[in-house]
């Protein structure tokens, strides 16, 4: 029982990752309406930024909040350059083009930071927290700004007349445009939000993994991942969606003879899918019914 | 929206539909082709008969994910899955069977088929991202399956397999390079006949009905569970026969040749050459094959940037790939015509 309650609690602490990534996902998924496969790399190439600006002398709090800003504003850009001008093609000729972003991104932070791994510096401390060896302060951090992350988008989505905009631009893009809602830059204003919160979540899961241009790659896919089981359409969702992954990865690897951890990837998907099997709208998303 | 449910308006689907006329080439258009495929190699050196040949091998598999996405309008990152089992399945009936090569091809087709119809039937319920998602934790899979410890004896483990390459049958005098491209050329003709057939028949159109409407598809009475999971039967079994055709061809199959990179190259292919458009499949092949060496060629550091500044440039000029060129050519005949 001990054994059981340990992995669970180790799984609550890597599925914090995962909330935090799937939060981003899910975050751009309402914007958009699609996946986007460099978010990953995005999020790796703003934690870059931040340590350089530590690198130059300013303090953590300092590179945090310029980073963040950073990352803001790049979103918007990249929205506006790269993916504006393909608002009316495929939607697979865009998934293309987060293909390519991704290899843009990935190969340049390689060649400006080179592939040695980094030291990453934590705000909360590593020491055991609250005497227990499998959780640290940093990861108990972790889940709380994911937490406080998550509150703050409830409410910026719920009760601001902007969040209520990009609502119901992503929801009914005609009927909002004919309301006067601008939703051409709700979609930009969607990318860099989401920028921003995965900025922050490759700074907080960076001391973790550490620090190197491929850091994101399985990060990204249990983002995903978390954020399909919780229901794509949920933020709330997306992070119960992290922890469960992170609990049914470990609990895999503990329990079942012969999962090594090659194998624990395959068989968290595996559950996944016979989750999205029985709701195929994910845990908590919407059910979308189709008009004919 | 209050309410728990989110209504959908009609024409939101992912995929765009291309009627079945615009899927092919014209005859005349087809045969310049195929003569060029036929002479061509006489005439250059073994390396660029090999890679005719794997163009061709790629090419095929780009047209099973076409027929599979472009068809019936189900997405799928699993390609590289059915590719490995094709080539598996291929190499240990060569090596530990010693059967011939040439008879691998159809069981490795028919051992694909079951294994795609059998996935089709779980991902029937599931589409879109979520379906991409199903696809995609099969191709994560793969890799690891080929290495577990009980399959060893026949898969070889991490090291893969060895395949003999096969000598030109009939003391025909040609290079065993050059053999094995007019084999696979063969087999690519035969699958691509196929193919176009399969499109402009019952099957095809019910494929196209449930791509561009499944709700209407099933009021006019075609059965979408049945044409989801055999559009995934015959798109794997393609593929297979691609794999087993790239397992011959490499002279070696491996768990780590056929990962998530891989299902990615294909479904970039498949963009490229235009979604829903057979002969694009190759000039999508092409794409996936000759443009990451050239990135590497202008920059080695930067590869990755270079290949990804390519791949945006082609998709800004021509967001529907090849088939938009195709189009474009040929209204420029027909005014040409006229004058």
């Amino acid at each position: 029982m001990e054994l059981f309650t340990n992995q669970v609690l180790a799984g609550i602490a890597t599925g914090a990752i995962y909330a935090c990534m799937a939060l981003a996902v899910v975050m751009i998924y309402q914007a958009i309406d699609h996946l986007n496969f460099a978010q990953g790399e995005m999020a790796m190439f703003s934690t870059f930024i931040s340590w350089q600006l530590m690198q130059w002398g300013l303090s953590y709090w300092a590179a945090f909040v310029v980073t963040l800003a950073f990352s803001f504003v790049a979103g918007i850009a990249i929205e506006r350059i790269l993916f504006k001008p393909l608002a009316k093609a495929p939607v697979l000729t865009n998934v293309a083009g987060f293909i390519a972003l991704f290899a843009i991104i990935n190969s340049s932070a390689g060649l400006i930071w080179d592939f040695t791994i980094k030291q990453y510096p934590t705000p909360f401390g590593s020491a055991p927290f609250l005497g227990s060896q499998l959780i640290s302060t940093h990861q108990a951090g972790m889940i709380g700004v994911t937490v406080l992350l998550l509150l703050g988008l409830y409410f910026f989505f719920q009760y601001t007349r902007i969040g209520l905009a990009m609502r119901a631009a992503a929801s009914v893009p005609e009927s909002a445009r004919l309301v006067g809602i601008n939703t051409s830059w709700m979609i930009a204003l969607g990318w860099g939000m989401a920028t921003a919160i995965g900025s922050i979540a490759g700074m907080l899961i960076a001391p973790v993994v550490f620090l190197e241009p491929n850091m994101m790659g399985g990060v990204l896919i249990y983002g995903f991942a978390a954020a399909v089981l919780g229901g794509l359409t949920s933020p709330f969702g997306a992070v119960v969606g992290g922890f469960l992954v992170g609990i049914f990865e470990n609990l895999a690897g503990t329990y079942i003879p012969g999962v090594g951890n090659e194998l624990k990837l395959p068989i968290a998907l595996a559950l996944i899918i016979s989750v999205l099997v029985v709701k195929p709208a994910g845990l908590f998303g919407r059910h979308i019914v189709k008009r004919v | 929206m209050s309410a728990a449910e989110e209504v959908v308006a009609e024409g939101h689907q992912a995929v765009e539909a291309v009627p079945k006329r615009a899927m092919t080439l014209g005859t005349g258009t087809s045969l310049v082709v195929l003569a060029a495929l036929l002479i061509v190699p006489l005439f250059v050196k073994n390396f660029i008969i090999f890679q005719m040949t794997m163009l061709l091998i790629y090419g095929l598999a780009v047209l099973a994910l076409n027929i599979l996405t472009g068809g019936s309008g189900q997405f799928s990152l699993g390609q590289s899955a059915f590719y490995a089992v094709g080539a598996y399945t291929s190499a240990v009936l060569m090596e530990h069977a010693n059967i011939n090569y040439a008879l691998t091809i159809p069981v490795s087709a028919v051992v694909c088929f079951g294994f795609g119809y059998l996935f089709g039937k779980p991902a029937l319920r599931l589409s879109g991202v979520y379906l991409a998602l199903a696809t995609f934790a099969l191709a994560t899979a793969m890799p690891q399956l080929l290495k577990l410890n009980f399959l060893e004896h026949w898969t070889g483990g991490v090291q893969g397999l060895v395949v003999t390459k096969p000598d030109a049958p009939f003391g025909l005098p040609m290079s065993q390079d050059m053999w094995l491209y007019y084999f696979t050329l063969i087999v690519t003709l035969a699958i691509y006949i196929f193919s176009v057939n399969l499109l402009r028949s019952r099957s095809g159109r019910a494929f196209m009905a449930i791509r561009d409407n499944e709700i209407a598809a099933s009021s006019m009475g075609v059965n979408v569970a049945l044409y989801k999971t055999l559009a995934f039967g015959v798109s794997a079994a393609i593929t297979g026969v691609a794999g087993s055709l790239g397992a011959i061809a490499v002279q070696f199959v491996a768990p780590d040749s056929y990962t998530i990179t891989l299902a990615i190259s294909l479904f970039l292919g498949m963009v490229v050459g235009g979604v829903g458009w057979l002969p694009g499949s190759f000039v999508g092949a092409a794409f996936i094959i000759f443009v990451p060496n050239m990135a590497e060629s202008i920059s080695k550091g930067l590869s990755g940037a270079v290949f990804g500044v390519l791949l945006f440039l082609v998709i800004y000029l021509v967001p529907h790939g090849a088939r938009q060129i195709a189009i474009m050519g040929q209204q420029l005949a027909g005014r040409l015509k006229k004058n």
